[in-house]
């Protein structure tokens, strides 16, 4: 397990340091380094200097050298806009896009889960057919236009919900939280069901299909045959097999959430990571948009070391194999 | 009796589903609206002389100032949004068709290289297929045009750039089936020259689920596109597209002016759903596996 | 004295879209205490099915359509979910053809048996586990304890089929239905396991019914045997007296087509023609398509008859001329 662990970790690195020299070449190849790393505002003089002091024209791997050290110690550079460290400006966005997220992710998994479990259980009554066709339309619909559907209708026709921002916050570990207030949980319904939309579909569809999947089995029958009750042998017996690729998704998922938050987060004003990266690119605060892509490398190298542990925890065929 | 040719089969499995003929028909509507543009819209919406800022922001179906009726309102400019929408659906059906066209011909090219040299090729392809699709579309195209910047172009490239990875895996599936075939044998024993033996005798046989995913590919490439105008990132304001419009109009929905934003979602809605249907049945149609 | 269970006219059929199957059809055995019968016929000639039934297992589009299913004197046919769950795997147990099917493959053993005593006895976690430990010491499992904690894709198909064997003896059931249990095993292993079986039902005075193709298994096994085709029952009787004087053609060319020790290098005799669709059989006798001896009465249903007291016989024209 450790040495399984160990190859994975050794892996990961070395995907994060592909992805620094892909960034780093998109930043200094295709673009222009000095626009990227030098206030757009700086006169020419200053440009010439600030060229010597970033090393700009030392040779390129040398300046790959400098550029991984750094980032190696946190430092991205500063925002031009904010006048503070790409990093710290990013982490401080972090915690409101990851409520939303983790608030869709449960979302998907408490819509999807039943849902797909009922329409596989029943695939040919009306409700089960309603729920595999409402299915199509929450992956063929643009994230963007159900948002502003949901906020025409919520929001401005009815009224019910607040349809910007984060509302109330209250601190917690020294972050601010909306999850925590009244007016904050208001606030978030809807964009963490706009951008969980996409997710239920695929979690219910998952789930309909490991059911169907499932059910004709011998060790369902034998289950039935041993006089265990349909609970057990739903949430135990079917569930406990088709878990492993549910969870095995959502994990993956979790990171095309994070990504696809950039919408959500734009539609409703969310102040949250995604929000902040659209705003640099409208802005060019390149600091940050490095800062924020290789922040999204890791978190997508994290997720997937997390979903493959975790697969070898529900798997007892995977765990087994890995110790050997 | 008539013989049936494998075009009048396929013809008559396609008109199978009610749903799917519909959504052909109202695909060949969009697509005859957008390359029809100027000559059905009752103005050309960004010729600023027939604009008039006085019929901003009117409400559908009222009159303009000489007579016009606006069945679909305006916008802040004064532009009738029936027309806006019409030219919009030109710049969204030609950037998700430019793209997802290009994409599939980078893309099935490699995937077919990939299936038929093997070896180092087809490792190298392929570990860049997986790296592609394991970022999600939205993450890359955003790092591109971060990059490169806006513009039609820019988009087009950033949307090609994500989309033929899902080409490549397609092709390179279908074609190492079709390697082992006898015809491919038989090809290679009359020492045809490379490309002609990929592109005359491997390419057509590998096209069926290549069509399939080019419809569902052309879909995500019109989302694609009007999400990132959505976002602002995408095509400039001189060329708006549905995404742009719809962005457009998201300020005054919250006083209640529905209508910018609304109908064109509804067209960009509409042409999705309309291709997505199209797709599935030719999924069904074409898919081997499901032919009696 | 009640038989411990009275099959009477029992008809499974399922409404497919291709048309109405008669699965199994008006078919009728018994099975007293301690005794085992042998169910003889080809796949596809019901005898699974009439297995399920049993048990109220048969799935939709399958149903029940007539009969009663008399066990200890009462009848099974439209009892309520819960009392036949009751019954199922505490007093009628069921092992399955194919050991590697029939245990849940993410589920621990323990878990498998200690829920199977769950289902049917109030008793402590650890009650229940020393009952499933002794369970698997009474089929021959070595370090039972051990074992206990061990998933199934850890034993090989012998092991899996004693741990089903196992499970299906928790609760000392009065009748046992074994579908085809040893058919995927090495024949090693078969002998072991048949042997095994034979003495536990005849410890317990359980009732056994032993579903199988094979006839040589039938003949050490059994006490009784029924003879399946086309969902029907052709022919009942003591296992000696079947196998010695088949008096239904179909019998006599099954027993026929047995390869033996005694009729070396005689070439062996084949029934002619195909196991016939339950969509559309024959009128009359299913089997007058491929008898050597069907005429033109065979196209009427045949009834059972009763040539010595205890044989049944479904035929126009059996062969009777033994004692002559």
């Amino acid at each position: 397990m450790t040495s399984w662990l160990l190859r994975r970790l050794i892996q990961a690195l070395f995907v994060v340091l592909a992805m620094t020299v892909i960034v780093f070449l998109g930043v200094n190849v295709i673009g222009n380094p000095v626009d990227i790393l030098i206030s757009p505002q700086a006169d020419q003089a200053e440009r010439a200097r600030a060229i010597i002091a970033l090393g700009l024209d030392r040779p390129i791997w040398e300046q790959y050298g400098t550029f991984l050290w750094s980032a190696m110690q946190g430092d991205l550079g500063k925002s031009f806009v904010f006048n503070e460290p790409a990093l710290r400006l990013i982490a401080s966005r972090m915690p409101a896009t990851l409520e939303l997220a983790v608030t869709a992710v449960l979302l998907s998994i408490v819509l999807g889960i039943p849902l797909g479990l009922y329409a596989g259980l029943r695939p040919q009554s009306l409700g089960g057919r309603l729920i595999m066709a409402g299915s199509i339309f929450g992956f063929s619909l643009p994230t963007f236009w159900v948002g502003l559907m949901l906020i025409m209708v919520f929001a401005v026709q009815l009224g019910w919900l607040p349809s910007t921002g984060r509302g109330q916050t209250e601190t917690l570990f020294g972050v601010p939280w909306s999850f925590l207030t009244r007016d904050g949980l208001a606030h978030m319904v809807m964009p963490a069901t706009n951008l969980a939309l996409g997710n239920i579909a695929l979690v219910l569809r998952l789930t309909r299909a490991g059911v169907r999947e499932t059910l004709p089995m011998d060790y369902i029958k034998f289950a039935r045959a041993k006089g265990l009750g349909p609970a057990r042998v739903l949430f135990v017996h079917v569930m406990k097999n088709i878990l492993i690729p549910i969870v095995t998704v959502i994990g993956l998922e979790f990171g095309s959430i994070i990504a696809f938050a950039v919408v959500t987060e734009s539609v409703f004003a969310w102040p949250g990571m995604g929000k902040l990266i659209i705003d640099s690119i409208n802005v060019l605060d390149r600091p940050v948009i490095v800062a924020y892509l290789m922040m999204i490398v890791f978190l997508f190298i994290f997720i997937n070391l997390i979903v493959d542990l975790l697969y070898t925890v529900l798997d007892p065929r995977v765990r087994l194999d890995s110790r050997e | 009796m008539k013989e049936e040719t494998p075009f009048t089969r396929f013809r008559k499995e396609f008109a199978e589903s009610p749903l799917a003929v519909l959504g052909l028909v109202v695909v060949l509507i969009i697509a005859a609206l957008a390359l029809l543009a100027p000559l059905i819209t009752p103005q050309n919406p960004y010729d600023l002389a027939q604009l008039d800022i006085m019929d901003g922001r009117l409400a559908p179906g009222a009159k303009s100032a000489d007579g016009l009726t606006f069945w679909l309102g305006t916008d802040d400019q004064g532009r009738d949004m029936l027309s806006g929408i019409i030219y919009g659906l030109r710049i969204s059906l030609g950037v998700g068709i430019g793209s997802a066209v290009v994409a599939g011909i980078i893309g099935s090219s490699l995937g077919l290289a990939a299936a038929y040299f093997g070896g180092r090729l087809e490792t190298a392809i392929m570990r860049l297929v997986d790296l592609q699709l394991s970022f999600p579309a939205i993450l890359v195209a955003l790092m591109i045009l971060a990059v490169l910047g806006k513009g039609v172009l820019n988009v087009m490239l950033a949307i090609t750039l994500v989309e033929w990875a899902r080409y490549a895996r397609t092709a390179r599936g279908a074609a190492l089936v079709e390697r082992r075939r006898e015809y491919i044998e038989a090809a290679e024993c009359l020492a045809l020259p490379r490309w002609r033996l990929l592109f005359r005798h491997l390419l057509p046989n590998c096209m069926p689920p290549l069509i399939v995913i080019g419809t569902i590919q052309i879909a995500r490439a019109i989302t694609l596109e009007a999400t990132l105008s959505f976002l602002g990132l995408g095509v400039p304001i001189t060329e708006p597209s549905l995404g742009l419009l719809i962005a457009n109009g998201y300020q005054y929905m919250l006083s209640g002016k529905y209508w910018i934003s609304f109908y064109p979602g509804i067209a960009l809605l509409t042409t999705i759903v309309a291709i997505n249907l199209v797709g599935d049945q030719l999924r069904d149609v074409l898919n081997p596996r499901l032919k009696r | 004295m009640t038989h411990t269970l009275q099959v009477e006219g029992l008809s499974t059929h399922f409404d497919t879209r291709a048309g109405l199957v008669k699965a199994v059809d008006n078919v009728s055995f018994h099975i007293d205490r301690g005794e085992v019968l042998g169910l003889v016929g080809e796949s596809g000639s019901g005898k699974s099915v009439t297995g399920f039934s049993l048990l109220g297992l048969v799935d939709s589009p399958g149903r029940i359509a007539a009969g009663r299913i008399l066990f200890q004197g009462g009848n099974l046919v439209g009892l309520p979910e819960p009392e036949l769950r009751a019954l199922r795997g505490n007093r009628i147990a069921m092992i399955f053809q194919d050991p590697m099917m029939t245990l849940n493959p993410v589920l621990r053993i323990d878990t498998q048996m200690m829920e199977t005593v769950h289902a049917h006895a109030n008793v402590s976690a650890a009650e229940a586990r020393t009952r499933a430990r002794d369970a698997l010491g009474q089929v021959g499992i070595p370090s039972p304890d051990e074992r206990l904690h061990a998933y199934p894709h850890q034993f090989s198909g012998g092991m899996r089929q004693r741990v089903a064997i196992a499970i299906a003896l928790l609760h000392r059931p009065d009748l046992i239905i074994a579908d085809e249990p040893t058919t995927a095993l090495d024949v090693t292993i078969q002998a072991q396991i048949l042997a095994e079986v034979q003495k536990l039902a005849r410890d317990n005075g359980t009732a056994l019914m032993w579903i199988t193709h094979d006839l040589s298994v039938v003949a050490g096994l059994a006490d009784r045997i029924a003879v399946m085709y086309a969902g029907r029952i052709v022919e009942t009787g003591s296992v000696t007296a079947v196998l010695d004087r088949p008096m239904h053609p179909y019998t006599a060319g099954l027993i026929g087509s047995v390869p033996s020790r005694n009729r070396r290098g005689t070439r062996l005799r084949q029934i002619p023609g195909m196991t016939p669709s339950l969509i559309d059989l024959p009128e009359g006798c299913a089997f007058r398509t491929r008898c050597p001896r069907a005429d033109a009465a065979c196209a009427r249903d045949p009834q059972d008859s009763h040539p010595t007291a205890d044989r049944t016989l479904r035929c126009f024209h059996p062969h009777l001329d033994f004692e002559a």
